[in-house]
């Protein structure tokens, strides 16, 4: 009785190598700024304003991606950005997927009241636009790290419940529930332990793709200048500041943007990669 | 008696045609359903889809909860038990399901689903219960490391009857167990059943829409249309002469090697 189909391993993609590697290449760089950045990343110099990258006539040496407007060094500033965008996606990513799911766990398993309950709300709270929404509440609070992150689990929290209740909800009309109650484990232990690890591939890939939408965000807020303050370097500061000069100085506007552009893609790519790869049911 | 059940009523409300406000219309699936299973017994529950019998079985291992009647199970009145009532007898009535790829989680291997049910009731010596029961259903040892989708449709549906048979329960429900087996797999899990009834003394209730499965494993039929008892009695005087139209219907349903032969 012994056949082949336990022995089905499937080989770690592309995408999940490239993702991946790019992630992993950005954590060293925010945890190693200090050490890896040339330069101060807020010492400016107004001789070396606009210096282009390496490769270009005029560059100056030790600036490798040149200078914007201010004599900032471009690359130490991506590095330390990178700081900042990576805190936002962790912390951000994971309090708005520990407060989405849970929700949306319990709305689709419980159904009933719990269900129209958290719907309705989320519901409501879907009918904000979510920019204006988030700048309204920086507005409130504040700008400043704790505002921003606190911004985006408030607007986000919906996207988790909405799928997660889906998810659930589909789980819960299984067999393996039922089962799982004539077996006599409660309730709560049902939805625990049968559809957490159901739904769990699900959440590990909206997480990422959330921790992308994260870093989006902060690029946002930072861009209309309500992210921290104006002077630390954030991706979405330095693209705001590139936009004015993109004439003069493309390099100060391309080089966040790529980056920004890479973390993004790499974030869902990994989400995708992570769910074909961790789920044992060959859907 | 395992099972004594009285004048069962169940309705389920109808959210299709639930008015704006207010509650939705009920429909009646069972309509006053009373029959005993003896210790020991092999009862077939037969009828066509929407008969209720799968309805009947869930309110008998309470999944659903009877609108009125009485089930007593081994005297005991589980009619409207709460969950946590009814939690420490769970282990005395099990139910083998239909569909064999979705009551065994797909994330679980197989050891933790036999082995899961009896963790909850506290039973020691997992390991060795667990190689027990999959001996009994006839499975390597080694499947336990498996998980569900690297199983066969017949293999899935003995780690069910493994699961359930695993907690020593007084009574199984099968609720059509074999209706979604190729016919050389029905025919392994029905053997299979056969000698689990005789080896453990099972007391068991089978659902089924083909009466030639029932006729081949139960000693007892009780016949459902529509919600209602239309005939209950020994197998073989069921199959010998039925008293109901729709009994009659159900046996000329039965595809006969050679249609000339009448059964007997």
């Amino acid at each position: 009785m012994r056949d082949a189909r336990g022995d089905v391993r499937r080989p770690i993609g592309l995408r999940l190598w490239l993702s991946g590697g790019w992630l992993a290449l950005l954590t060293v760089a925010a945890l190693c700024a200090p050490w890896l950045a040339p330069k101060d990343p807020l010492m400016q110099d107004l001789f070396l304003g606009r210096m282009p990258p390496f490769w270009m006539e005029g560059a100056e040496p030790g600036y490798l991606l040149g200078t914007d407007s201010l004599g900032r060094d471009v690359l130490s500033r991506i590095l330390y950005g990178a700081r900042l965008a990576l805190i936002v996606a962790l912390v951000a990513g994971t309090l708005t997927c520990v407060i989405g799911a849970t929700l949306g766990l319990m709305a689709g398993y419980y159904r009933g009241w719990t269900d129209r309950v958290i719907s309705r709300f989320v519901d409501i709270w879907m009918a904000f636009p979510p920019v204006l929404f988030a700048i309204l509440l920086i507005a409130v609070l504040g700008p400043g790290l704790v505002s921003i992150i606190i911004a985006i689990v408030i607007i986000d929290w919906t996207r988790f419940a909405r799928v997660i209740r889906a998810e659930a909800m589909s789980q819960g009309a299984m067999d393996y529930v039922a089962s799982a109650q004539v077996a006599g484990r409660t309730r709560f232990g049902t939805m625990l332990t049968e559809i957490l690890p159901n739904v769990l591939p699900t959440i590990i890939a909206l997480l990422t793709l959330e921790m992308g939408i994260a870093v989006i965000v902060e690029a946002i807020l930072s861009f209309v200048n309500l992210s921290i303050s104006t002077d630390s370097p954030t991706w979405g500061g330095m693209i705001a500041e590139g936009r004015t000069s993109v004439h003069q100085a493309w390099w100060v506007l391309v080089f966040p943007l790529i980056t920004l552009f890479l973390t993004v893609l790499s974030f869902s790519q990994l989400g995708e990669g992570l769910k074909d790869r961790f789920d044992p049911v060959l859907r | 008696m395992i099972y004594e059940l009285r004048d069962l009523h169940l309705s389920l409300p109808d959210m299709s045609r639930k008015p704006l406000l207010g509650a939705a219309p009920r429909i009646e699936i069972l309509k006053g359903v009373s029959f005993d299973i003896p210790k020991g017994a092999v009862l077939g529950i037969v009828g066509g889809s929407g008969s209720g019998k799968s309805t009947l079985g869930r309110a008998m291992v309470r999944l659903l909860e009877p609108t009125s009647g009485h089930i007593l199970f081994d005297g005991t009145d589980i009619t409207h038990l709460s969950e946590d009532a009814l939690r420490g007898m769970r282990r005395r009535f099990q139910m083998i399901f239909q569909d064999p790829m979705s009551s065994l989680n797909p994330r679980r291997r197989v050891g933790g689903i036999i082995a899961g049910p009896m963790r909850l009731h506290g039973m020691d010596g997992l390991r060795a219960r667990v190689d027990e029961a999959l001996d009994m259903v006839g499975l390597p040892r080694s499947f336990a490391k498996r998980y569900p989708h690297e199983l066969s449709g017949g293999q899935r549906q003995r780690i069910g009857i493994a699961r359930a048979i695993a907690l020593r329960p007084d009574f199984i429900l099968a609720d059509e167990i074999v209706s979604g087996l190729d016919v050389s797999s029905q025919a392994q899990v029905l053997n299979l059943l056969q000698d689990l009834v005789a080896d453990l003394g099972l007391t068991l209730a089978f659902i089924s829409h083909d009466l030639s499965v029932i006729r081949r494993l139960c000693d007892r039929v009780l016949v459902l249309h529509h919600g209602q008892v239309v005939e209950q009695g020994p197998t073989a005087d069921l199959f010998a002469a039925p008293q109901a139209a729709y009994t009659r219907e159900l046996l000329d349903a039965i595809p006969l090697p050679d249609p000339d032969q009448v059964w007997r």
